[in-house]
């Protein structure tokens, strides 16, 4: 089409070749964006948004165990915290125990102490006795022989007065706890 | 030689013989000379610069397209960015907005829509090209009878060929005696006044476009080459050119968008039931 020609053309009624040409553009255009370019689109969009609400359910999931590890800790503590005042009564208790045996022990041990001091006491006291009843004997007899001279020298009649004046001592020695005033009581007596 | 360049060769010559003043660009502008032609089937066929320039204005789109999508991942790249942003502006702002949630599978088709026009819309401005296929009639004429085939399709198939074209016929909720008038309107207007506007609006816009870019290019040359003191207009031709460029990309966005909407709302207008 010339220059000429186109001065008297109408713009509004185009050569039906340009429209199959601009037909034909459009549909290699159409037929490449449905075909490649938007399911690629639509595909990232998936994944996006797949990636985007496993993220949120993967935190979701996190913070829930999160949740129910603070929780088991919560009780394992206050389980700790139960058994460590229980176990803290016990030791209390325990201790109590101890205390109170020893407590015992040392009473016992102290009443056996006693006991045996007194009884040491006892053997040592009946010994002395035996000792001084001995002595006291030939002392008084030495005492007596000085005091009435020979007239006593003779035995028999010498262990006579001895015997009945042990025997006074005895008595005299049971009848009071404390032997040796009742012995010195004696020894007076017999002196008299 | 294309048609603005001899558009420039007849005001050059109208200075050089001194003679009838500025030659104003003429609709020869939009048919330039055939670098092909052939006939198939008795169908004539031109091939024109501007039939190349729409094919490469499509095969740049699709490179765009193809590229973004080449490795998608989750986390997009600068070039995945881009053409998920583009591809969301159809399938969440208008497929999914406009026509609900039945739109989304009329998305793709959507999608190619807006960056088939988008493409083709922008050659108006880029360097060496300086026209929009878009401001020869085939192409929008192309465009609208497919959604016009499209929405009716639609309509057809979802409502059903007695109730789409009685509710076409008779809007429900219009009194009896207004319907005098009201079918008549509304038939001409679901039919013919949709695909037709459809494709006038694009095409004048671009067309439209394309001369007020020529004439202020052209101007700025004229007054130049004038050779009397109206060479001091010279600069505010040429302002007025560059400000018309920049308003240019304006109508380029917004005529792929217009278009795009508009279609969603003939698709919802098929999809729902009338209310």
């Amino acid at each position: 089409m010339n220059i000429l020609a186109a001065e008297s053309a109408n713009p509004l009624l185009p050569p039906v070749g340009e429209i199959i040409v601009g037909l034909i553009t459009f549909g290699i255009l159409v037929f490449v964006v449905i075909k490649f370019v938007v399911p690629r689109f639509e595909q990232v969009f998936q994944a996006r948004r797949e990636a985007i609400e496993g993220g949120i359910e993967r935190a979701e999931a996190m913070q829930a165990e999160a949740k129910a590890a603070l929780e088991q800790y919560k009780a394992q503590l206050a389980e700790a915290r139960n058994e460590a005042a229980s176990i803290r009564d016990q030791a209390r208790a325990e201790g109590q125990q101890i205390l109170e045996e020893l407590r015992a022990q040392a009473q016992a041990e102290s009443e056996r102490i006693v006991a045996r001091g007194e009884e040491q006491l006892a053997t040592a006291r009946q010994q002395v006795v035996n000792e001084l009843r001995g002595q006291i004997g030939t002392l008084a007899v030495q005492l007596a022989g000085q005091v009435v001279g020979e007239s006593l020298a003779d035995d028999a009649r010498r262990s006579g007065t001895v015997d009945r004046f042990l025997a006074e001592l005895d008595g005299m020695a049971a009848g009071s706890p404390d032997g040796r005033t009742g012995g010195a009581t004696s020894v007076s007596g017999s002196t008299r | 030689m294309t048609s603005s360049a001899s558009a420039l060769g007849s005001v050059l010559a109208a200075e050089g013989s001194g003679g009838d003043g500025f030659q104003a660009p003429t609709i020869a502008e939009f048919y330039p000379e055939p670098i092909a032609e052939f006939s198939i089937l008795g169908v004539a066929f031109e091939i024109t610069r501007i039939t190349i320039i729409s094919w490469i204005a499509t095969a740049a789109i699709l490179a765009l397209l193809v590229l973004a999508v080449r490795k998608p991942s989750i986390v997009p790249g600068k070039m995945q960015y881009l053409g998920e942003s583009g591809y969301s502006l159809i399938r969440d702002g208008i497929a999914r907005d406009v026509i609900g949630p039945k739109g989304l599978p009329f998305a793709p088709f959507l999608a190619s829509l807006f960056f088939f026009i988008l493409a083709n819309n922008a050659m108006s401005i880029v360097p060496f090209f300086q026209i929009s296929p878009n401001s020869k009639f085939a192409w929008p004429l192309v465009l609208a009878v497919i959604v016009w085939v499209m929405y009716n399709w639609v309509g057809i198939r979802e409502q059903g060929a007695g109730r789409y074209f009685k509710d076409a016929a008779v809007p429900p909720g219009v009194p009896a005696a207004a319907l005098i008038l009201v079918t008549p309107i509304e038939l001409l207007q679901v039919f013919v006044i949709r695909p037709f506007t459809l494709a006038v609006r694009l095409f004048a816009n671009m067309f439209a476009g394309h001369m007020l870019l020529v004439v202020f290019s052209l101007g700025t040359v004229y007054l130049l080459t004038v050779g009397n003191f109206s060479v001091i207009f010279s600069p505010f031709a040429f302002a007025m050119a560059l400000a018309m460029t920049f308003f240019e990309v304006l109508v380029i966005i917004l005529q792929a968008y217009v278009f795009t909407v508009l279609t969603a709302t003939y698709l919802n207008g098929a999809v729902e039931p009338a209310h």
